[in-house]
């Protein structure tokens, strides 16, 4: 199953790596990983989202509470949450196809963030589902270019992960 | 206040630390720390003659004493040679601290002469590293460093110092920080409480119970109470490897050690318990066989440091999180004035052990005859009754290994001191090093195979100028035994790259050095020659002890099956 891990990390050269070396150590899979500073800029705060039964998932967490830069994690699969990704997208853009582009970017509540004669740049966000039907619907027109942030989340409700 | 410069402070901060010995190796990188060394007399430094031996010489007074080990290396080779030593380290859990010089901090990431990004290299293998970034925080890493290195679940931490913060001319503040705080690391001081009462009803309800104890029983200083535990509850005691010696081996309850090459008698009430206690062991394995047909009717209890140690190969019914040391004695109050519930069926139980032991005593191998070559479970036996049991033990690995654990009987904890987890060949005479020079007037003995000697051989260099006294028991069959064996089992005898062809002299080898050795190749010759060995407990003494290069290392769990599929010799099997 699906998990989304959200970490706080030190914000120190030499975290992020342990992160992921742990991952590859450990024969873990890292699907998305999305990393950034927070409003303390000593915490990064790190999301991935990993694939395993339960077993591997609890391991997982277990591994990455070992290490010292991993100041908390939540797995936030466990309970209700918002998950949003960010993607940009270069779509082909020309003749009929301009007015069909323009029109499934309205229907997934897109936008159209840069504009030539030939291409538009498309910035869409949502959960990874959203996203991944957005690219099936561009497909027949041609995509060009992809740039997905991999997904962040939080808890919904009173649930806080912080220090 | 006191201004010192980068190397000062280390210099100083390991006095502080009460760091007695520090093992390492000069270079570019490291030589304003050596200065700082050179210029003070409390800590000293040993100059090996390898840095892996380094790391093994402080590992071994580590495992010895409880205490963390320091080492010291410079940048590149000097760091990489460290890695093997580190990884053993942190494979068995042992606390460790290693400084490695690093090329100054403006040539980093520019391939400089002797630059390795050593953090990088060594980041699977270390509890956790650090880089120096500036003079003025070295006295708080270093404290970090040791703290993380001793507490929780032990390990080894490496601590990068690039040579512009040791500069001579750089002078900061130097304050002795009594104590740090890492606000992500908190190890726990306890176990749940109700987890406990819960393991307790469980124990006390048992009708085949087996304590399985390891290495976090010796790490953890928690012997005294688990055999008190044990005793008080009279339940069968297997150990792993790493846990040999924390419940005395020579007492009625402990069957022996477990596994892989671990008593048939162990290994067989492990496949039959209904309730198997866990306590700081990680059912690696070397221990479990195949996990899907291990222990099929038992009930785990498991005690671990480490959270991430329960539930990783086999699942614990019920996980205790904790030190072994106080949840032992947690459990130790609950089960004091309380009976166990079958009686009866504990009898039975044991009666059911004791044939189990009873069935392979006086076949675990067959003596040499007189004329034949002798056989390396008699030497480790002699070796036992000349040091009356009381030596301390490290060993590299291999058939000796399995011999040295399974016929050397030891009753106190801390006293085998082998490498379990990665089994690094070599690791035996360094250690020996390092605990001889901490125990001067402990025997000290590494018991080795002439493959694995001859990996950390230099070191004899060493021994001659700190003028250590350890003893080497070489079994030399003349071939990598344990490879050999498997060859025998697996390959139709075909082997390959096993056999030692022109092995040097080793009698001349050691008296080059000016140490005494002896070739030992009869029964007549062998416990004399021990005897001689042993009488100066300051004198380095090398038994060259030909054996039998047929003999294999019984019993041996068969691969793929449970605990109880054994072969028991070259032609028996459970």
């Amino acid at each position: 199953m699906r998990h989304i891990i959200s970490i706080l990390l030190e914000n120190e050269p030499g975290a992020l790596s342990r992160v992921v070396g742990l991952f590859s150590q450990r024969n873990f899979n890292i699907e998305t990983l999305n990393v950034a500073p927070t409003e303390d800029p000593s915490l990064s705060r790190l999301t991935v989202t990993t694939v395993g039964d339960d077993r591997v998932i609890e391991q997982i967490t277990k591994h990455l509470n070992k290490l010292i830069d991993v100041v908390k994690l939540v797995d936030l699969t466990e309970g209700n949450h918002i998950e949003r990704e960010l993607m940009l997208v270069k779509v082909k853009a020309l003749g009929s196809a301009r007015d069909e582009v323009k029109r499934t970017v309205d229907i997934f509540r897109a936008q159209i963030v840069d504009v030539t004669p030939s291409l538009y740049t498309v910035q869409i966000t949502g959960d990874a589902g959203k996203l991944d039907a957005f690219l099936q619907a561009m497909a027949p027109v041609g995509i060009l270019e992809v740039a997905r942030t991999g997904v962040s989340g939080i808890a919904r409700g009173d649930k806080v992960l912080s220090l | 206040m006191e201004l010192l410069s980068g190397a000062d402070m280390i210099a100083r901060f390991l006095q502080d630390e009460g760091i007695e010995y520090i093992y390492g190796y000069p270079g570019g990188a490291a030589l304003h720390i050596y200065d700082a060394l050179f210029r003070q007399d409390k800590v000293k430094h040993i100059l090996v003659r390898h840095e892996q031996a380094a790391t093994h010489a402080a590992d071994g007074y580590a495992r010895a004493s409880g205490k963390a080990g320091c080492v010291l290396v410079t940048s590149g080779p000097g760091a990489t040679n460290a890695v093997t030593g580190i990884a053993t380290a942190y494979m068995d859990s042992i606390p460790m601290v290693v400084l490695c010089g690093q090329v100054a901090s403006h040539l980093i990431g520019e391939d400089a002469f002797q630059e390795t990004d050593i953090v990088g290299v060594t980041r699977p293998i270390v509890k956790h590293s650090f880089s120096i970034r500036h003079p003025s925080e070295i006295p708080e890493v270093l404290k970090k460093a040791f703290y993380l290195a001793s507490t929780g679940r032990p390990g080894p931490v490496v601590v990068d110092i690039p040579k512009d913060m040791t500069a001579p001319t750089e002078r900061y503040e130097y304050v002795y920080p009594k104590k740090v705080k890492l606000r992500s690391y908190n190890p726990v001081t306890r176990g749940h409480t109700g987890q406990i009462k819960k393991a307790v009803e469980m124990m006390l309800k048992a009708k085949r119970p087996v304590f399985y104890t390891g290495g976090g029983v010796v790490t953890g200083k928690a012997s005294e109470g688990l055999t008190d535990l044990v005793k008080q509850l009279g339940y069968p005691i297997t150990t792993t490897l790493m846990g040999i010696g924390a419940y005395p081996q020579s007492d009625r309850q402990c069957l022996g050690w477990l596994g892989m090459h671990g008593s048939y008698e162990s290994n067989m009430a492990m496949h039959h318990a209904d309730l198997i206690i866990a306590i700081g062991a990680r059912f690696d394995d070397r221990v479990t066989n195949s996990t899907s047909k291990f222990c099929p009717t038992a009930k785990i209890i498991h005690v671990d440091v480490d959270p991430s140690s329960i539930s990783k190969t086999v699942r614990a019914d019920v996980p205790i999180v904790g030190p072994a040391s106080s949840v032992i004695n947690e459990m130790i109050s609950l089960v004091q004035g309380h009976k166990i519930a079958h009686p009866e069926a504990l009898t039975e139980w044991w009666q059911k052990v004791d044939g189990w032991r009873a069935d392979r005593e006086g076949k675990l191998y067959e003596p040499s005859k007189p004329g034949e070559a002798l056989k390396p479970q008699e030497v480790i036996e002699a070796l036992c009754r000349v040091t009356r049991g009381e030596a301390y033990v490290t060993t590299d690995v291999g058939q000796h290994q399995m011999f040295a654990a399974q016929y050397y009987k030891f009753d106190k904890p801390n006293r085998l001191i082998t490498s379990g987890g990665l089994g690094t060949m070599g690791f035996g005479f360094p250690a020996a090093m390092g605990i001889k020079q901490n125990y001067p007037d402990d025997d000290v003995v590494c018991v080795t195979g002439e493959g694995s000697f001859q990996m950390m051989m230099q070191e004899l260099s060493t021994c001659k100028q700190y003028g250590v006294g350890v003893k080497i028991v070489n079994l030399n069959n003349a071939s990598l035994g344990m490879v050999r064996q498997w060859q025998d089992l697996n390959y139709k005898s075909r082997h390959a790259h096993s056999y030692m062809e022109s092995l040097p002299d080793f009698h001349m080898l050691i008296e080059a050095y000016g140490f005494t050795a002896i070739t030992v190749t009869t029964i007549d010759e062998l416990e004399p020659a021990l005897e001689r060995a042993f009488a100066d407990k300051h004198e380095l003494v090398f038994l060259d002890v030909k054996v039998d290069p047929f003999e294999h290392v019984y019993p041996m769990q068969v691969p793929l099956g449970a605990m109880r599929d054994m072969l028991l010799s070259k032609t028996e099997r459970t």
